[in-house]
């Protein structure tokens, strides 16, 4: 996949990383927009008094994907996996290691200058926390317009005034507010307005590509059904690319065209939505699935139960980062690999690569027992597993009893997302 | 036994009323008015109950909570009305010596972010066994016992060590842990959890909300759940209130409630959840915002954003109408002179679409 992206992608890494688009996005679609190709962030970790690199905090360690023009890419996992790290990384907030990010082919990590401005106009950001990241002292003209201004030139008109406050209007109507708001202050605004204005101040320089960084976490399940809604509407109105990050797996199967799975810095599954959701085969994202809590109490279904906590990325396990936690391993029987190897992020299906030594020992029935959401067609007969040149691989039946709690009553589909705080009395809502 | 029956079993059979909360009214007297947080709270929990209460934030369950623990300060706030019985008593009522013995001898508390409700500066072990020796008739010796039986008891890995660390050595899951053996460590006789797992990663959470079932199933504590996660809420109780602006807007079982929802709030909550069935289209997002709690809507507090609302009862507010045991639903629906639109409301999807709003 990304192999195929690749030799499609870029004619010359020189080539002009903004300016305008050549062909309509529409013609294009389906072809790289950016690509990851083994991208490394390490941040060092000091100590004593003379603040030594004594190890280093692998955020992102190795990762290979790409965006397609005019898809929206989910990345899910859980904190501290390194999808944030991994989105920011790619828009150039945080300085890669090593790797390459293509846009268009042109080496977004090389740029300076010319080049990154332009870049920075191709690739926009919607933050996670309304409240943090717009400047309170800022009214929305100047929080929405800092980047016009930012960009401005003789073409655009945009270091005018006049200019810059039409198109703030222009785009507060675009998701929602009223084109008056310019001159209010964040405060002045509810969580799901805030957003929408982090919405406005990116679209507003009519970006390619947009990292949505956790943009509905925050937010009240009735709120967040109402910014997906606008996310969807504008990714059509003005043929956007996604990056999408969340920990929510509901949100990403219902935005996502094809989704990846990051564990400890890497990417241990990637695929189309529906095969990932519907057959998924990293014991990792089969626990993930298990684990989410469904609104429908009558789906009963036994529930995988990861022990222990993720593993400090400054000292992730050997081999395979996810065998310290792996409920496949243990039903093998510890494969020795697991322990020893790292496993390649190989292609099981067409578009859907896996990094587990074993994945082909997963079949659906057994995934379709543990996670209630999959809607999986249990096959009449179960597929033998495939001789992957190893020993004996035992079909899994059913995880094992030691990893599953048998629950009264079960489901999955979270409601809503983790919010920083409830509000309590006086201080609450008011807009 | 399907879950709702085993809930009908524990209403009729076993346990009596272990928490009656009343026409709850907790108000807040600041700058610019009272904020009335809690407007009309009623609900009961059997002993060994298992009930949520879910809304949205600014909803009040967080402060109804407060409220029961008696940990809203005085002023600003105020019990304006209304009255929380436990086991008779009117804990509104007691006075500080008193309160402290209920307060994490007979209910204890699981807060949302154990970071925060743990001391930082004081290990696990002295912090779990500060709480034994307030309620319990033991030495500083004993009451170390005491804690460590109840890390045993939440499956605290290598428990020994941990009584020494402090809370900032260990991980988020294992914090929320040593909270719920400190909540359970006096064998309380209510657990109130406000939202336990929501600053928790899915896999974490999934093995916290194992814990919490199992322990309560164990010990046979009821448990209050606050929590704005209807996920959540399905695999963990019976019984479910529904909360919006400081009122409870609809109770029944988990099954009767997410199933066929008795208010339009409840099913604009359920519908807006996007799910796998939901791919590609729109989601049905409830309209608007929650309203300002200084300028409440006169009426019906969900009418202006609710997809099913006429003119009914304008500046009347809806009762809680009684839909059967422990069932009810605080709208015009039920009302019987207005049928025809209960009809409507149970055969159609809404009328005005839910569209997006500002």
């Amino acid at each position: 996949m990304t192999d195929g992206a690749a030799a499609a992608g870029p004619a010359a890494p020189t080539a002009p990383a903004a300016g305008p688009r050549p062909g309509s996005a529409d013609e294009r679609n389906g072809e790289a927009l950016v690509e990851v190709r083994d991208l490394k962030t390490y941040y060092p970790i000091k100590a004593g008094i003379l603040r030594r690199t004594v190890g280093q905090v692998r955020a992102v360690d190795g990762v290979d994907f790409e965006v397609r023009r005019g898809e929206v890419f989910g990345l899910v996992g859980e904190s501290g996996c390194g999808k944030t790290t991994l989105g920011r990384t790619i828009v150039r907030l945080e300085k890669a290691t090593s790797g390459q990010v293509l846009l268009d082919g042109g080496d977004v990590l090389s740029f300076d200058g010319r080049d990154l401005k332009k870049m920075r106009r191709r690739m926009q950001v919607i933050f996670q926390d309304p409240v943090g990241s717009l400047n309170p002292r800022m009214p929305i003209s100047d929080i929405i317009g800092e980047g016009l201004l930012a960009q401005a030139d003789k073409q655009n008109g945009w270091g005018e005034r006049k200019v810059r406050d039409k198109r703030v209007s222009d785009y507060l109507e675009v998701v929602g507010l009223r084109r008056d708001y310019t001159r209010r202050y964040p405060h002045e605004f509810s969580g799901g307005q805030r957003q929408r204005i982090g919405i406005a101040r990116a679209l507003a320089l009519s970006p390619e590509f947009i990292f949505a960084d956790e943009p509905v976490s925050a937010l009240d399940v009735s709120i967040q059904s109402q910014i997906l809604n606008l996310l969807i509407d504008l990714r059509e109105q003005f043929d956007l690319t996604f990056l999408f990050v969340a920990h929510n797996l509901s949100v990403v199967q219902y935005i996502s065209d094809r989704v990846g799975v990051m564990y400890l810095g890497k990417l241990v599954e990637m695929a189309d939505v529906a095969e990932l959701y519907a057959h998924p085969r990293h014991p990792y994202t089969i626990a993930l699935l298990s684990a989410i809590p469904d609104p429908d109490p009558r789906v009963k279904s036994r529930r995988l139960v990861l022990t222990g906590d993720v593993p400090s990325p400054a000292n992730p396990p050997s081999g395979c980062r996810f065998h310290t936690r792996c409920w496949l391993r243990r039903q093998l029987n510890n494969p020795e690999n697991c322990e020893t190897e790292d496993p390649p992020f190989r292609e099981l299906a067409s578009g859907h690569r896996v990094a587990c030594h074993w994945a082909e020992s997963v079949v659906d029935a057994a995934v379709a027992d543990v996670v209630p959401t999959a809607d999986i067609e249990v096959p009449t007969e179960l597929p033998t597993p495939q001789d992957v040149g190893a020993p004996v691989v035992t079909e899994i039946e059913t995880p094992s009893v030691t990893d599953v709690v048998e629950p009264a009553e079960e489901a999955a589909g979270t409601a809503g997302e983790a919010r920083p705080e409830e509000p309590q009395g006086p201080t609450q809502g008011r807009v | 036994m399907t879950a709702t029956e085993a809930a009908r079993e524990r209403r009729t059979g076993v346990g009596d009323v272990l928490l009656d909360v009343r026409d709850l009214r907790t108000h807040f007297e600041v700058m610019d008015g009272t904020v009335k947080a809690v407007d009309g709270v009623s609900f009961s929990l059997r002993q060994g109950g298992r009930l949520a209460l879910v809304g949205e934030s600014g909803c009040g369950k967080s402060v109804t909570a407060l409220s029961i623990m008696r940990l809203i300060e005085v002023p600003p706030g105020k019990f304006a009305g209304g009255e929380i019985l436990f086991e008779g008593r009117n804990l509104l009522k007691l006075n500080d010596r008193e309160i402290r013995k209920v307060r994490g001898g007979e209910i204890a508390m699981i807060f949302q972010e154990p970071m925060t409700s743990l001391n930082p500066v004081m290990t696990v072990g002295d912090q779990i066994s500060e709480a034994v020796l307030l309620h319990q008739p033991v030495n500083r010796k004993g009451a170390q016992e005491v804690a460590l039986q109840s890390l045993v008891d939440v499956g605290v890995p290598d428990p020994k060590r941990r009584l020494k660390q402090y809370p900032f050595e260990l991980s988020g899951g294992m914090r929320q842990r040593i909270m719920i053996a400190m909540a359970l460590s006096c064998n309380p006789k209510l657990i109130i959890a406000d939202e336990p797992t929501t600053a928790l990663d899915v896999t974490i959470q999934r093995q916290i909300l194992e814990l919490i079932k199992n322990v309560q199933e164990r010990t046979g504590t009821a448990l209050l759940l606050i929590t704005h996660d209807l996920g959540v809420v399905a695999e963990t109780v019976d019984e479910v209130a529904v909360m919006y602006a400081g009122r409870v807007v609809e109770t029944g079982t988990v099954e009767e409630v997410l199933l066929s929802p008795r208010h339009p709030y409840t099913r604009g909550l359920l519908e807006s959840i996007p799910s796998q069935g939901k791919k590609g289209q729109r989601l049905s997002a409830i309209k608007g915002v929650v309203p300002n709690p200084f300028r409440m809507p006169k009426g019906c507090k969900f009418e202006p954003r609710c997809p099913y609302a006429w003119q009914a009862g304008a500046d009347e507010e809806p009762p809680l109408f009684d839909l059967g045991p422990d069932r009810m639903s605080r709208c015009w629906l039920y009302d019987p002179r207005y049928a025809d639109h209960l009809a409507e409301y149970e055969g159609r999807a809404p009328k005005k679409s839910a569209e997006v709003a500002s």
